[in-house]
């Protein structure tokens, strides 16, 4: 890492996306650095889902002189998706709100697909992972705590649960970033929360580069201590999360700001920013 | 309020009743008009009840005399429809994707599924004079005949089940690095296994009831026995050939659509 601190582990620069005759991404331009963790606010519609997408690769730019480059390798540029985009992706983890696991699946094989960029196709075709693979799974599970599911039908699970098998995949990929967009959106407070620490975990312990997307201050400033806020496309604002008082977010969003605040998380008074969460949090999680 | 309660007319409007007129004259004046081509005389069943009650008498009682060899050739029949089937499940997963939108480019799809088009076009019993044609007489072109058709029902309903999945479990495949197949193995099949299977099982059914007549084209099994027996006016023979056939079918569907409704 040391003779890589100048490389950014994401970089966005001047990226546009059109909907039809709507904007979803202007001009966009972030950097994020290896093992920080960054929360992307805005309201619903503001673009976060899409730049989430567009940084994975699952979504093109609009042609022009947008680029995406993840840990220096090229993502996309003018609106192509970069040829050899299979040999970065196994690079970075992607954590879905609707957790996209295979319903009918273990909850193991699902983790182990994280293993498939990885494999030579004959192996993962006929399905053949290697014990290695296998307890990379449950020792995946085990840390996001569901490793007593590993054999269950990855349906019978709760939505908490599924999010957290959906980042033990990321874990077995061995993704050295997390674009987590919107994970605990259709949570409960508690899943949410667990979830939460889980991917802060992953950041402070393995230094993992997270960018998760967000839909209620609360949690982007108790986890991370960097925000970027987006409105209709454009980032409105980039820099430490304490910085984001309601009242600064009513200057941002105006009449929208209410939804950002008014969240279900649960609110602690009064809200500080918390830099990497602690060794004895961090254990408690694992 | 009382006002728009009123409002509501109670019968339905007009423009429907006539279209639903309109309706019901093209089907009865289409029928009307395959009245001849089709040579229509009910009144011959009642003239010829003579004959009728006497050609019905001639199968009864049935004469089982000859029932191993009847049982014999029933199992070749369910061999056939078995063969048939299994090739058209191999041929159909790969035709299937192919003519499948979310998996297929249109160069792809649209040729693909124009060859499907004509697999099913093709009635079995057309397949089945072609290849004792062309590999003899027997059951393996009752093997073959059976296998493309069917390939070609069996790729549409699976094509059909791929169209409806869930697109997100396949992108957070895709997501993890994985490739084109590796999407489809892990993303896709998981999700249409139940269908691709009912189906499979339900062509089965129906490829038991084909089977027994591609063979009166000398495609092999009870079709030929039932052929020769018809052809030369054993009736009573007949009859125990039918009724064997009709307990078999029966109970190769109760057992399939049990199995069926195993997987859905």
């Amino acid at each position: 890492m040391a003779d890589r601190t100048n490389e950014a582990a994401i970089r966005v620069m001047r990226l546009d996306k059109t909907f039809g005759d709507r904007k979803a991404l202007d001009q966009v331009s972030i950097e994020v650095r290896p093992g920080e963790m960054v929360a992307l606010i805005g309201a619903s519609g503001s673009g976060k889902s899409t730049l989430l997408r567009h940084v994975a690769g699952l979504t093109r730019g609009d042609r022009g002189q947008g680029r995406v480059e993840v840990l220096g390798v090229c993502v996309q540029a003018e609106g192509r998706i970069a040829a050899d985009i299979r040999r970065i992706r196994p690079q970075i983890g992607f954590v879905f709100q609707q957790f996209n696991l295979v319903g009918r699946l273990p909850v193991i094989t699902n983790v182990l697909t994280g293993a498939l960029g990885r494999m030579p196709a004959w192996r993962s075709l006929a399905g053949r992972f290697t014990l290695e693979e296998r307890r990379a799974a449950v020792d995946a599970l085990s840390r996001v705590g569901i490793a007593e599911t590993a054999w269950q039908r990855a349906s019978t699970l709760s939505g908490g649960q599924q999010q957290r098998a959906a980042i033990a995949r990321t874990l077995v990929q061995g993704a050295g970033i997390i674009l987590a967009d919107e994970p605990i959106a259709s949570l409960d407070p508690e899943s949410s929360r667990r979830v939460m620490e889980i991917l802060a975990a992953a950041n402070a312990e393995d230094g993992t580069t997270v960018l998760v997307s967000l839909h209620q201050v609360d949690y982007a400033v108790r986890y991370c201590p960097r925000t970027v806020a987006l409105r209709q496309g454009r980032v409105v604002y980039d820099g430490p999360s304490a910085a984001l008082t309601p009242r600064f977010l009513r200057e941002l969003y105006g009449a929208e700001a209410s939804a950002l605040i008014d969240g279900a998380a649960p609110r602690q008074a009064p809200v500080k920013p918390q830099m990497p969460l602690g060794p004895d949090r961090a254990a408690a999680v694992a | 309020m009382t006002v728009s309660t009123h409002a509501v007319p109670l019968s339905p409007p007009l423009r429907r009743s006539v279209l639903r007129l309109i309706g019901w004259g093209i089907v009865l004046g289409a029928l009307a008009a395959s009245w001849k081509g089709a040579d229509m005389r009910p009144w011959a069943l009642f003239q010829d009840a003579g004959n009728m009650a006497v050609f019905a008498a001639d199968f009864f009682p049935p004469d089982f005399t000859e029932w191993r060899y009847y049982l014999g050739e029933l199992l070749v029949t369910l061999q056939i429809a078995a063969w048939g089937t299994a090739l058209a499940i191999v041929g159909a997963i790969p035709f299937g994707l192919l003519s499948a939108e979310n998996i297929a480019p249109v160069w792809v799809r649209q040729p693909v599924r124009r060859l499907m088009d004509a697999f099913r076009a093709i009635n079995e019993m057309v397949f089945a004079m072609l290849f004792v044609v062309a590999v003899g007489l027997g059951p393996f072109a009752g093997v073959l005949a059976l296998f493309l058709h069917t390939t070609g029902i069996l790729a549409k309903l699976f094509s059909e089940a791929v169209e409806a999945i869930d697109p997100r479990p396949v992108e957070g495949i895709r997501a993890t690095g994985a490739g084109p197949l590796e999407e489809i193995v892990y993303g896709v099949i998981p999700q249409v296994l139940p269908l691709w299977i009912s189906y499979s099982l339900y062509r089965f059914e129906s490829n038991v009831r084909s089977a027994t007549v591609v063979g009166m084209v000398g495609a092999g099994g009870i079709g030929v026995v039932l052929w020769e027996i018809i052809r030369g006016f054993y009736f009573a023979q007949t009859s125990a050939v039918m009724i064997m056939i009709i307990v078999t079918v029966t109970v190769i569907d109760l057992v399939s659509a049990r199995l069926r409704r195993l997987f859905i």
